[in-house]
This record gives structure tokens, C-alpha cells and sequence, in this order.
């Protein structure tokens, strides 16, 4: 494709100082409209000229999106809050631990000062044969170029494809899912919807042009982790090619709580591996009254990658995906890799 | 409103997609508006039945007709409601989320579409073999009855032919159905290719770029035109005056009578297709003078 970098198309930007104002905006333009976060997902479609709104909205003007505060037993993050922001916090830092690992994980530390928790969440994949503007199933063709026979597909999905192997590239959407969040979205039509983390993503099967459930004029504002989760024993790994600003070629997290030696309940989700942060109930329902040790972890383990279709290039991610989530189960000091 | 919807290949070549998806409203449109006509049209329309003098006298004819023809077997009927439960499946598998419900509709699609040509495979079959294969099919000897058909909707009493074992309607409406539907499947089955199912390889280059556009185009156009065509035929099993063919596809048969009003039995000759039948082992009907016994046709 003919690819223009730099100059971005021309559009109308507004910065909106309230959710009202901004969702305003967004009705007027309906799918024209680009919401703007960080905008580190957001400048690469428009520098790319792949992408082309008419009206771009950027947030960042509204104080209600921003800051961590009290809510119920836990806490609520503005979806505009940024990654270092959330990093700080000493809330998250005391009894979320495992969303600092991941948001901490996420990219470099420039960029974390200026992407957010928001964006993170619902930024798109990064699929080179999407992004690069092809006209692949994910944005509104016929084919998955990625799943080709000469497709180079090493950085794609193994679980949950559905036409279009793509992957979620968010660090912190697992962490999020085990942490049981709520996230916020006002909708187009001005209503206020909570939904479950491991909803919030969709896949391929379900939507194949959309990462999230968010539709034009919807609009991510906070995100609610309760405190059932809080302080549980975490585990969060990220496997990526390089130590920094890389996306995760498979990432699990995990929240167990014990009862002695024994795994009373635990959350487990992996990325990198699916078009959504998969959360494996198999597996946390299977570990659960059972003693967490290398045992349960090898029969977790087996049990979350069945049913997994490697493509050409990336079986590697099979027995990544097993190793990771026998360490989330049993942790780091008991045993060895296998593949 | 467009037609077509297209895309650019890795050449930038501009190539087809599919079609527009306006073209879904256009057709429930076109089926909602075709109802609302027929529905008006009806009101003031002539009926097209025997007189019941002529239909008492055909019947002092017969003395051997059964109370009860058999207007389509158990395995006609099987095949039909399979169809259509597999037809409905793969319209709302198609079109829901097109319109904004969404659900994991790829795999429900496909297994409503290796249902649904099985069981054109088998009506094929079962047609040529069992059944009187050209009596559904319309052309050029069925002018004198469309004219006829015609100028009886006008009020006119005119002596040309009646229908026979199907009226021209239905004739009609089984050719468009032919069409769109093997289209569907044909087209279908190649899509297959590009998902994955446990029949076939994954090989989204069996065809070029070009064929692959023109395979989802046909498929998108004979999908809109059944969304048309099934709410047509949805609207006339409903209609007061053509329950007893409906009724006739539940129950399997119709009465005399209705047999009498509505047919030529010239043209649909029960016993004939009733000799036809037995001698293929098939139906064991009995017309030697139990008059309570359905006649196969």
C-alpha cells in the first residue's frame, strides 16, 4: 500500500471539557468520530493515513476522566488516568500489585507517562497486515492475509480465531480481568453501562472490526476494581522480545487466594494468545480445594492450551502459553520450563 | 445507497468486498412494500376458486376421489421444514449481526449451510426419483394459464386451465427460490474454504483476488434476495385463503374438495401419480374403494 507517514489527514478537532460535551461531539459524527486518549494508537493510523475521521476528540481537557479515587471497598480509575499515574498510586501499589506489574510492563516510560489505562484497554491490535491498511476481514474485506500460507504470522493468535487471527496487544487488560474490574462506558445514547472486564473484549466471532464492545459514541470513562481481589497472592508475566517497549507475545495474570496450601479460588487470564484477554475458567475451576504445586499446575497447564491451532509460525506460543500458566499457578521457584 | 462494496488489494488494486450491506434494507423493504400491495390488492381481488355448482358436479364425477389427497409425502415435508428451519438460521446467522446483534454467528452459519445443501441434495434426489420432477417448474406451455390466472384476477371468468399439483405461484416463487438458493450454497460452499471448519484445508487463495470478490458478491446478493423472497412466502402461509396449501404441508394432505376448487384434475391426475408412485414401491396408498385412505400424489 501506499503509505503517507507523517502528515496527518485533515480533520476537526474538539477538546471537550466534560463527558457531556465530548459525547456530544461523538453523536454528532457517529462512526466519522475518533476519540483520542494518549494517542499513541491514535497517531499511528493518522500519520499511517489509514485511518481517516472526520472529527477527532480529544479527552484530555476532561478532569472527571482523570485521577484514581475511593469507590465501595476499592478503588475507580479514570480511563484517562495515565500508566505511570496508576504505577504511583499507593492504593494500587498496596493491594493491586499485579495491574502495577502489568501497567509497568506496558511499552517504555515516555510512553507511559502519556498513554492511559483507557487507551491501553482499547487500542487496536497490531496486526502489520491490518495496520498496514490492508483490506483484510478486520477492516471490512474478505481475507486474513495473516492466515495465509506464506503469512507471516509469528506474533498471531493460537486460540479463538475466528477468521481473523489477530491479537490483543493491552498489558494491563488481564490483570484488569482477574481483578475482576468494572469497566464504565457511557453509551450513545447517554445511559451509563458496568461491565465486566472479560466482557469488555470481544472477539473476532463476535465482531470482527472491533477490539472492544464499544461502539461509535460510547465512550470508556473509569474503570472500578472492587475489593474482593484486593491483596490476593498475584503473578503477572509478560514474554515479549525485547526487556522494554515490546507488546507481549503471550502474557498471563493470575489473583489466587489461599487457605493453607490450598488454592481456595483464583482468577487466571492470558493475552497475546487470542483476539481477547482469554480468562481460563477451565482451569481456575479445575484448581480449585487443590493444593498448588507442580501437579495442579501441570494439569492447568494442559488444560489451557486445548483446543489451541498454532498457525506457521507461532506453535512456540503453545508450550509459552502452558509454561506461563503453570508458573502463575505454582510460581517461579518450584520448577523448571518444559517445552 | 450503494450496491457494491469495494476494497484494495496489496497492489492497490481496487477489488471487489461484498455487497453493500443498504442493499439488506432494500430488500426488507421491497418484501415489506410487496406484503402491504399484495395485502391492499387482495381486498378488492376476485377469487380464483371453482364455482362451487361446477366444483359439486366434477365431484358426482369422481365417485372413487378419497376425502383426503395426498398433496406432499412425509419426506416432501421433512425436507421442507428442514429447509426452512435451516433457512431461517442462516438469515438471522447472517443478519443480525450486520444489523448490530452480536454473537458468534460464523460456525451456526456454516452448520445451517451444510444442513441446508444436504437437504437440497436430498430433495433433489428424492424429487427426480419419487416425484413428478417437472410438475413445480414453469415455462413456455405455462403461458395459457398465467393468461388465464391473470384475467381471473381481473374479475374475468375465463375457461383456461387450472393449476395442477402446483399453483403458478408457487411455481414461480420455487424458481426464484432455486436460484437464490443455489447460488447461496454454491457460493457457500467455497466460503467454507476460508474458515475453518473440519471439511476443508484453509486456502483463501483457491481463487484470485477477483473470483474470491465475485463469490462474496453473489453470495451477499442471493442472501438480500431471500431475506425478500422468505418474507414473501412467509406472508402467503399466513393468508386466510392460502392455509389450506400450508395446512397441506403440515398435515400432508388436502380434501377433495379443495383438491376440486383449486386444481385441474387433468393436469395433477391423482390417480395416475398414485399408480406412478406405487410402482415404485414407495407408497402403499389404497384407492380400490376405502375412501377414507389418502391418495398419494
Amino acid at each position: 500500500m501506499a503509505v503517507i507517514r507523517d502528515v496527518m489527514p485533515a480533520f476537526e478537532l474538539f477538546q471537550p471539557a466534560s463527558i457531556e460535551d465530548a459525547q456530544a461531539v461523538l453523536d454528532r459524527y457517529g462512526s466519522g468520530a475518533w476519540v483520542l486518549a494518549g494517542g499513541l494508537d491514535s497517531f499511528d493510523w493518522l500519520k499511517d493515513r489509514i485511518k481517516r475521521p472526520q472529527a477527532l476528540v480529544d479527552l484530555a481537557g476532561i478532569p472527571e476522566l482523570k485521577g484514581i479515587r475511593p469507590w465501595q471497598d476499592g478503588i475507580e480509575i479514570g480511563a484517562m488516568t495515565t500508566l505511570t499515574e496508576v504505577v504511583r498510586h499507593p492504593v494500587v501499589r498496596e493491594r493491586y500489585g499485579i495491574l502495577l506489574e502489568a501497567a509497568e510492563a506496558a511499552a517504555s516510560p515516555q510512553i507511559r507517562n502519556q498513554g492511559t489505562i483507557g487507551g491501553n484497554v482499547s487500542q487496536d491490535t497490531r496486526c502489520w497486515y491490518y495496520r498496514a491498511g490492508w483490506s483484510c476481514y478486520r477492516a471490512g474485506g474478505n481475507i486474513c492475509y495473516a492466515d495465509t500460507p506464506e503469512a507471516i504470522n509469528r506474533e498471531h493468535a493460537i486460540l479463538g480465531a475466528d477468521r481473523c487471527v489477530a491479537v490483543s496487544p493491552s498489558d494491563t487488560a488481564p490483570a484488569l480481568i482477574v481483578l475482576d474490574a468494572q469497566m464504565v462506558v457511557r453509551t450513545a445514547g447517554g445511559g451509563e453501562l458496568t461491565i465486566a472486564a472479560e466482557d469488555y473484549f470481544i472477539g473476532p466471532a463476535t465482531d470482527i472490526t472491533r477490539m472492544t464492545i464499544l461502539q461509535p459514541g460510547d465512550l470508556l470513562t473509569a474503570i472500578r476494581l472492587p475489593g474482593s481481589w484486593g491483596g490476593a497472592r498475584f503473578y503477572f508475566e509478560k514474554v515479549r522480545d525485547r526487556a522494554v517497549w515490546d507488546f507481549a507475545l503471550v502474557s498471563v495474570a493470575s489473583a489466587m487466594v489461599m487457605n493453607g496450601t490450598t488454592i481456595e479460588r483464583m482468577r487466571l487470564a492470558v493475552n497475546g494468545v487470542a483476539a481477547r484477554p482469554l480468562r481460563l475458567e477451565a482451569v481456575e475451576e479445575i484448581t480449585r480445594g487443590r493444593p498448588r504445586n507442580e501437579a495442579t499446575a501441570m494439569v492447568a497447564a494442559n488444560l489451557a492450551i486445548e483446543g489451541a491451532q498454532p498457525l506457521k509460525f507461532n506453535a512456540y506460543k503453545v508450550p509459552l502459553m502452558r509454561n506461563l500458566v503453570k508458573r502463575a499457578i505454582r510460581g517461579v521457584e518450584e520448577g523448571t520450563w518444559t517445552s | 445507497m450503494d450496491v457494491l462494496t469495494w476494497a484494495r488489494d496489496p497492489w492497490d488494486q481496487p477489488i471487489l468486498s461484498h455487497v453493500s450491506w443498504d442493499l439488506l434494507w432494500a430488500s426488507l423493504f421491497a418484501g415489506v412494500a410487496f406484503l402491504i400491495a399484495h395485502a391492499s390488492y387482495m381486498v378488492l381481488s376476485a377469487h380464483r376458486k371453482r364455482h362451487a355448482a361446477e366444483t359439486d358436479a366434477m365431484e358426482a364425477e369422481r365417485p372413487l376421489l378419497p376425502p383426503r389427497i395426498v398433496r406432499h409425502s412425509l419426506a416432501a415435508r421433512l425436507f421442507h421444514w428442514v429447509m426452512a428451519a435451516s433457512m431461517l438460521t442462516l438469515l438471522i446467522t447472517a443478519f443480525l449481526p450486520i444489523v448490530g446483534v452480536r454473537f458468534a454467528w460464523v460456525t451456526w452459519h456454516w452448520m445451517a449451510g451444510i444442513v441446508l445443501t444436504g437437504s437440497i441434495l436430498f430433495h433433489v434426489i428424492h424429487a427426480t426419483v419419487w416425484l413428478d420432477f417437472w410438475s413445480i417448474w414453469v415455462g413456455p406451455r405455462d403461458l395459457p394459464e398465467l393468461k388465464a390466472e391473470v384475467l381471473r384476477e381481473l374479475g374475468h371468468d375465463v375457461p383456461g386451465p387450472k393449476p395442477g399439483k402446483y399453483p403458478l405461484g408457487n411455481r414461480l416463487y420455487h424458481l426464484a427460490i432455486v436460484a437464490a438458493g443455489l447460488s447461496v450454497v454454491a457460493t457457500g460452499l467455497f466460503m467454507m474454504v476460508r474458515v475453518r471448519t473440519p471439511f476443508f484445508t484453509r486456502n483463501p487463495y483457491l481463487f484470485s483476488d477477483g473470483t474470491w470478490g465475485l463469490t462474496y458478491v453473489l453470495h451477499g446478493m442471493a442472501g438480500v434476495a431471500l431475506v425478500g423472497l422468505v418474507i414473501a412466502h412467509v406472508y402467503f402461509a399466513v393468508r386466510p385463503e392460502k392455509w389450506w396449501i400450508t395446512k397441506s404441508m403440515i398435515l400432508g394432505w388436502i380434501t377433495r374438495r379443495q383438491y376440486l376448487e383449486h386444481h385441474d384434475p387433468d393436469r395433477w391426475d391423482v390417480a395416475r401419480s398414485d399408480r406412478s408412485s406405487r410402482s415404485d414401491g414407495s407408497d402403499r396408498s389404497d384407492r380400490s374403494g376405502r375412501s377414507d385412505v389418502p391418495v398419494r400424489a
